[in-house]
């Protein structure tokens, strides 16, 4: 055989099992690598409070509202088969709305209840004018939300 | 295909085509920010910062081009020893390495407004950060050995044991649940951005493409002129070594 | 406010924007005045050697 094809062969193998070894332990790592937990996560396994964990999901519409202090806002998070109460204090980012992706970081506190400390707002991929968006909407071909969860991962 | 391979032909090819490819660039990137800037409507979720995108996302397709192109030299300098490819992949990795730097600092600018941090560590925007390190390492090991074959030897494994990033990079936003959105242009069922904007971002990505092309071309034959240095160094300290009373 | 202000505005998020764009102008430039500065420097390194050769040969030394 001709070095140049046996060297070839070589590269193209070590390439081959340097790819099976990074699938398999990327495979292994799967739930470590998950950035954030759905509310169905979290109703399947509660966390033990005072653990930080981060919380993905919409923003349920109409859930959005500002408590008696005037600086915590409070809104549900939903994964649309199961939603979560969320308690901030701080700046919201330009994106988040109700019916839109978030990812929020925080804790259960001795209470029961779900005390951010970060919020971030996950946008979808879509991007429109500001008209078109409209015009979609007032022809009902406009999908709310369809695009913007992705909570799952879409492997197990 | 070894016509091509002669650094003579491609020296001279080089400086009949990088003028024109200057102009084409040039011309490509004012086009580019017109549309970008002017001439190109704001989102309807995001607002103006949406023009970030007609950078940030033809830097990172340029970053991850790059590293494609550098793997492919590395394998044909490993396996073929072909003599404009180890010359190719020097060039390759500063550029690569410039366009993965924008791609992070203009998308970190975009995500403090949007999502409301400059950074987190999930898996796309990790494994991107990996890419920005490979590069880094190409460049530090071409230069970390005094024999310059090992050097380059060594910078090509680094580069192809770094090709398993580039579908982890891809596919990061499918495998995971990430903060950073799935793709928006490469898609099965079409691209997901209104022809509004997908026009300034395919200009920018032309424009991005030529840059590319240019300054990889532009340093290629800055690596054949030195490599014609050394030879002539050699040659002259032969001569001066076999030269009576030295 | 004129068109000016408000293009330079960006609603709001020109803190942003134009520096996202400085920076890809700043890298790319560098990254390419960097290239040729480093073609010059070899060429000129080349110059020389090539023209000392030149003059060794006058002289009847160096074959190249």
């Amino acid at each position: 055989m001709k070095r140049k094809t046996l060297r070839l062969y070589l590269l193209v193998i070590s390439l081959a099992l340097l790819g099976i070894a990074t699938a398999l332990v990327l495979n292994a790592f799967n739930r470590e690598l998950v950035f954030f937990f759905s509310p169905s996560d979290i109703a399947a396994e509660r966390p033990a409070a005072g653990r930080m964990i981060r919380l993905g999901g919409l923003v349920e519409v109409d859930s959005l509202s500002k408590l008696e202090d005037g600086a915590t806002v409070s809104f549900r998070v939903t994964d649309l088969s199961s939603s979560l109460d969320v308690a901030f204090r701080g700046v919201l980012p330009d994106l988040f709305r109700e019916g839109q992706g978030v990812v929020v970081q925080g804790a259960f506190n001795e209470s029961g209840r779900f005390v951010a400390t970060e919020v971030l707002a996950k946008h979808d991929e879509n991007y429109l004018p500001p008209e078109v968006a409209k015009a979609l909407k007032a022809s009902g071909r406009w999908q709310e939300g369809a695009a913007t969860m992705g909570t799952d991962g879409s492997e197990p | 295909m070894h016509r091509f391979a002669n650094p003579g032909r491609f020296q001279r090819l080089a400086a009949r085509l990088l003028p024109w490819l200057k102009g084409l660039t040039a011309l490509a990137f004012l086009a580019g920010l017109y549309l970008a800037l002017l001439a190109s409507p704001p989102d309807y979720q995001q607002g103006e910062t949406v023009r970030i995108m007609y950078v940030h996302v033809p830097a990172a397709w340029m970053a991850l081009f790059a590293y494609l192109l550098l793997g492919l030299a590395s394998a044909s300098a490993l396996v073929w020893r072909h003599p404009l490819a180890d010359v190719a992949a020097a060039a390759l990795s500063p550029v690569g390495a410039a366009f993965t730097f924008i791609a992070l600092v203009t998308g970190a600018l975009w995500g403090k407004p949007m999502w409301g941090t400059y950074w987190v560590w999930d898996a796309r925007l990790t494994s991107f950060l990996l890419l920005f390190f490979l590069y880094l390492g190409h460049m530090a090991l071409l230069g970390a050995f005094d024999d310059r074959s090992r050097g380059q030897r060594s910078a090509a494994v680094l580069a192809l044991v770094g090709l398993i990033n580039l579908p982890i990079i891809k596919f990061s936003v499918d495998w995971w649940n990430t903060l950073h959105q799935p793709a928006s242009v490469a898609r099965f069922d079409g691209p997901s951005i209104d022809p509004s904007m997908l026009w300034p971002l395919f200009t920018m990505a032309a424009a991005f493409h030529l840059y590319l092309l240019a300054a990889v071309m532009e340093r290629m034959r800055t690596q054949l002129l030195a490599a014609r240095l050394r030879t002539q160094r050699q040659a002259r300290f032969e001569t001066w070594q076999g030269e009576p009373g030295a | 406010m004129n068109s000016v202000e408000t293009f330079l505005a960006m609603g709001g998020y020109g803190a942003y924007i134009w520096p996202a764009y400085g920076v890809a102008l700043v890298v790319l430039a560098a990254i390419w005045i960097d290239g040729v500065w480093r073609r010059r420097e070899i060429e000129r390194q080349l110059r020389a050697l090539e023209g000392q050769s030149r003059s060794a040969r006058g002289r009847g030394g160096i074959e190249s």
